[in-house]
């Protein structure tokens, strides 16, 4: 493990407990997108770059700015007064714990038989964009026009559940 | 250690962090926000095994991450629209007080 894995590590960890734990919201958001960040440069550390820019292009410039968008829309900044945690706040983090120590005793209990052993560092996979390309539109033309189905739907959707209605709006 | 035990215990933890978010907090937004984080701790699993995988060259956990973030964009967006309208009928995001389904 190398130190540059570290710092990542370490950065996206605190950027998601600042997301969650915060009280003001739009501060939450900017936490969120240093989570986002640090994602997008481990998906860069891990030899994958086409997915590293397209984390960067869409979370941090797309799903940030949106959820930013609906918080000054939903005036969320404004910190509630009965508190910012639910009021079944402690089961939900026993869920969260549980689910955690179930998660990392299965990694632990693998890490024998995962792939990528020590000591013999795996070649780095050699993908161009021009290879990914290509598969898009062999291999996985199909699910590339579902999703691009799926998209305009969602967008479509999106609008019209969030539009203004003629009669009954105040 | 292992590389990929490294990169699997960060996404565990990370997905933990957004589900503890998603549970607890009061914010419509803020749930959402949990869901993102877990929702990326995934493609983060799935990037780390295609990396370090036996065939990296077939790209099939590269694709699965680049699809998980295209389908991803529209759970933002149709959640953040649903918290406005929401928002626009009650007048409120707080979940506790959303406690019935009739407007």
């Amino acid at each position: 493990m190398s130190v540059v894995f570290y710092l990542l590590a370490a950065l996206t960890v605190a950027g998601g407990l600042a997301a969650v734990m915060l009280k003001n919201t739009v501060h939450c958001a900017l936490a969120l997108t240093v989570a986002f960040a640090g994602l997008a440069l481990f998906f860069l550390d891990l030899d994958a770059q086409f997915a590293g820019f397209a984390q960067i292009l869409v979370y941090i410039g797309a799903v940030a700015i949106l959820v930013v968008f609906a918080i000054l829309l939903t005036k969320g900044s404004e910190t509630p007064k009965e508190g910012v945690y639910s009021r079944n706040w402690l089961a939900g983090l026993a869920i969260a714990a549980g689910v955690f120590a179930v998660l990392g005793w299965a990694v632990l209990q693998s890490a024998r038989v995962l792939p990528g052993p020590e000591g013999t560092p795996t070649a780095t996979p050699v993908v161009t964009v021009l290879d990914i390309g290509h598969a898009l539109m062999g291999r996985y033309v199909l699910p590339l026009e579902i999703v691009a189905l799926l998209l305009t739907a969602a967008l479509i959707g999106a609008v019209i559940v969030a539009m203004h209605e003629k009669e009954g709006a105040k | 250690m292992n590389p990929l035990t490294g990169y699997l215990l960060v996404a565990a933890l990370l997905f933990s962090i957004g589900l503890a978010g998603a549970l607890t907090r009061r914010n419509a937004i803020l749930v959402l926000i949990g869901i993102e984080l877990m929702l990326n701790a995934a493609n983060l699993n799935l990037i780390a095994f295609w990396r370090y995988g036996p065939h990296p060259e077939a790209l099939t956990g590269m694709m699965f991450a680049i699809f998980s973030i295209a389908v991803a964009a529209a759970e933002a967006a149709v959640g953040l629209g649903l918290v406005i309208s929401i928002h626009r009928h009650a007048h409120t995001t707080d979940l506790d007080a959303m406690n019935r389904m009739r407007g």
